[in-house]
């Protein structure tokens, strides 16, 4: 526990590996950063103390460390990557055939496999709070892991000198010894500057420095990442987000769902057209027309009034009093907007609902006989129909969507998409005879009826499916994406380099680090050293290489 | 240690601590409320979601909060639901008896034509009062997907059960006295 002084002079914190004055490694430290003796040195993090690699003291301590460490950073993305995949084996819950049963559907349909699938919640994965968790993890490793790094090689690469330790200099992949006591210094330093380097000089020793706001790139990368995550996480606001979903019949007016009742939508008409292929407008796209066996749509639309509810406070289930806003289409791609950010979608369709019926009675045997016509509206039957003779036809039963369970009608929902009805008709002065009448079904009941309820028509209507959505999260996700991106370039299209040049009595030392782009870095000190009298120094890491390699090849130099 | 040392390792460890806590505080919300967004219903033992409905073949509407001091039994059914039509007997035959006790029930219908209902009422001779929500709005409130399902509420207003499924006869029995006010 104990700050590290510096032949130098320079105080270090502890943990330090390079001196972040003069570079001269620590020998007791060496084994954090990997080094070894006889091997060029490791310059991750310019040498800089990460704090978590010794600090140990309390709880607080030993969680911030466990989140610091890279390992487990890239552990946690390893299990959300297998989870993820694992979660794509089998459908999801939400992605179930309607009325499906996800406790029993899993195992029916997948066997064993899909009963563990659903045991061990991966049916509902990515909202599963294990799942969550991770992700969760993942942002903390990221928050402290950038913060213990950036913090220690940020101050390290401010409090760096230009004069470097002996064994800093010579163990850097670029490196380079001139006998000479001839050396241009002045010249050097205007070629160095001509490469838009930062040179500062101490005692005659140069350091010459660009782009090292390149080395932050990760760091602001990081800061996006969490701006997304954060963005995303405040989907779970309801005053941010909302994603409902809302069927509407024409003529229908309904609660625009999360808007605490405040907003109604009536459907005034569903539009769906298509494209025809004989019209002039359109004969730029005649010939994939041609090639269409069915009709191509052109335009979903809705045509709606939006009104806004008067009667606050707002009692639910309350028949409401509205005002009227304004009216309003709904297209693909262009929504109707509401004034408190709720954006209406046109999503869905379904087309030709039935409306109404219109019925004639007549003979029994003979379908030209009339004895007279009615119209039932589907959404409000009334109870009787009276036709022009005086004959009273009662609707003894209704059934908006009917089923026949062993011959007896069963009634299997609230909407009209198959009605049937049983009639009593009485004719003055004759007996009551029963009917039953629906799409397609026509019964006689006693099978000793004079007369029939005849289909003739009937009246059809549609429904428009609109998503209801309301995000405010998009924004700080966009921005976070932007900060990402700005990251990533910061990082890839500049280089931190830097040249360190000693004079020695016999002539100068030469050195060079960058922390990408070795190719770009060695033109650099080339370019500069040019007539300055100073050899240009060798790549240590590629001499070795080229060493290693011949060795293998059984070719000895010496 | 100098005293330097020592601040700047109190200054650590207390940052440490704040963003710590600050991520955790972070997390357990984005959890929690991942978590509960899967039931928003109404839980029991808390308070039932007011709301006014009309009452079914007349103009008056029934607000719930009027109820206070009854015990009331809500349940949400629909002529086209099977189950309903095995439960209905059963409330209207212990409806004479709790409503001299102080318990109402609330059937909120489902459906959307008023003479299917009209003839169901007809066809079950129910005397209890029927609410209309046609558009599903109370369903939503309370969260409603499957039904039959009924709500108990305590004279205090608050739930006492929730029972998604149809009820027997003795269930019944024993939820309403439940709910039944003491006096």
């Amino acid at each position: 526990m104990s700050r590290i002084t510096c032949e130098c002079g320079h105080v270090n914190p502890e943990g330090t590996v390079l001196c972040e004055a003069c570079g001269k490694p620590f020998e007791e430290n060496q084994h954090l950063n990997d080094n070894k003796p006889e091997q060029l040195l490791n310059m991750r993090y310019d040498g800089s103390a990460r704090r978590s690699q010794t600090y140990q003291r309390t709880v607080i301590d030993k969680v911030w460390n466990f989140f610091s460490s890279v390992k487990i950073g890239v552990s946690i993305i390893i299990l959300i990557v297998v989870a993820s995949a694992v979660g794509t084996v089998f459908p999801q819950e939400m992605y179930l055939p309607p009325g499906s049963d996800p406790t029993t559907h899993y195992e029916e349909q997948y066997g064993m496999l899909g009963q563990i699938y659903y045991q061990l919640g991966f049916h509902n994965l990515y909202s599963s709070w294990w799942y969550l968790l991770l992700l969760a993890m993942l942002g903390v490793s990221i928050v402290i892991a950038s913060i213990d790094r950036f913090i220690p090689l940020y101050k390290t690469l401010k409090k760096q000198k230009p004069k470097r330790h002996v064994n800093f200099m010579k163990k850097q992949r670029i490196f380079g010894e001139t006998n000479s006591a001839d050396i241009d210094y002045t010249k050097l330093k205007k070629n160095l500057k001509s490469k838009r380097y930062k040179v500062f000089e101490e005692d005659g020793h140069l350091l010459a420095e660009k782009n090292r706001f390149s080395r932050w790139g990760p760091y602001v990368n990081h800061i996006g990442l969490i701006t997304v995550l954060i963005g995303s996480m405040l989907r779970f606001v309801p005053a941010m987000y909302m994603d409902e979903f809302l069927w509407v019949r024409e003529g229908e007016t309904k609660e625009i769902a999360g808007t605490e009742g405040e907003y109604y939508i009536e459907n005034e008409d569903f539009i769906l057209e298509t494209y025809d292929a004989e019209s002039e407008s359109n004969s730029q796209f005649q010939e994939s027309l041609q090639n269409q066996a069915n009709p191509v749509p052109e335009n979903y639309q809705t045509n709606a009034i939006i009104y806004k509810r008067t009667d606050l406070p707002i009692v639910p289930g309350k028949e409401p009093e509205l005002e009227k806003v304004r009216e309003a289409q709904a297209k693909v791609n262009h929504p109707i907007q509401l004034e408190n950010g709720i954006t209406l979608y046109q999503a869905s369709y379904q087309l030709n609902e039935f409306q109404s019926m219109s019925f004639k009675l007549h003979d029994k045997g003979d379908e030209d006989t009339n004895y007279g016509e009615f119209t039932v509206d589907l959404t409000e039957p009334q109870d009787e129909y009276t036709l022009e003779d005086g004959t009273v036809i009662r609707i003894d039963r209704y059934y908006p969507e009917f089923e026949l369970d062993d011959g007896v009608p069963k009634q299997v929902s609230k909407f009209p998409r198959n009605p049937a009805f049983i009639f009593e008709v009485t004719r003055p002065g004759e007996e009551t005879e029963v009917s039953f009448a629906g799409i397609g079904v026509n019964i006689d009941a006693t099978g000793e009826n004079d007369y029939k309820v005849g289909l003739v028509d009937f009246g059809v209507r549609d429904v428009t499916g609109l998503t209801v959505k309301k995000d405010y999260t998009l924004p700080i996700i966009a921005v976070g994406a932007a900060i990402f991106m700005i990251g990533v370039i910061q990082g890839m299209y500049w280089n931190h380099r830097r040249i360190w040049i000693q004079p020695k009595e016999s002539g100068a030392w030469v050195a060079g680090h960058t922390n990408k782009n070795w190719f770009a870095l060695k033109k650099d000190i080339d370019l500069t050293l040019e007539g300055t009298g100073i050899e240009s120094p060798v790549d240590q890491q590629e001499e070795k290489d080229k060493r290693e390699r011949r060795k293998d090849d059984g070719i000895s130099t010496d | 240690m100098s005293e330097k040392t020592v601040n700047k390792k109190k200054k650590r460890l207390l940052f440490r601590t704040v963003l710590l806590l600050i991520m955790l505080s972070l997390i357990t919300f984005a959890v929690v409320s991942a978590l509960q967004g899967d039931n928003e219903t109404v839980a029991v033992g808390e308070t039932a979601p007011n709301f006014s409905l009309k009452k079914f073949g007349s103009d008056e509407t029934v607000e719930l909060k009027d109820f206070r001091g009854k015990g009331v039994m809500i349940n949400f059914w629909a002529t086209y639901c099977e189950p309903c039509k095995d439960e209905m007997p059963y409330m209207e035959e212990l409806y004479p008896e709790y409503k001299e006790k102080g318990i109402e029930i609330l059937a909120v219908n489902l459906d959307t034509t008023d003479i299917v209902v009209r003839q169901f009422m007809e066809e079950y001779q129910l005397t209890f009062p029927i609410l209309q929500d046609k558009d599903g709005q109370v369903m939503n409130l309370y969260g409603i997907k499957p039904i039959p399902a009924t709500f108990f509420i305590n004279p205090d207003g608050t739930v006492e059960e929730k029972v998604i499924g149809p009820l027997t006869l003795s269930k019944l029995e024993g939820h309403l006295q439940d709910i039944a006010p003491s006096s």
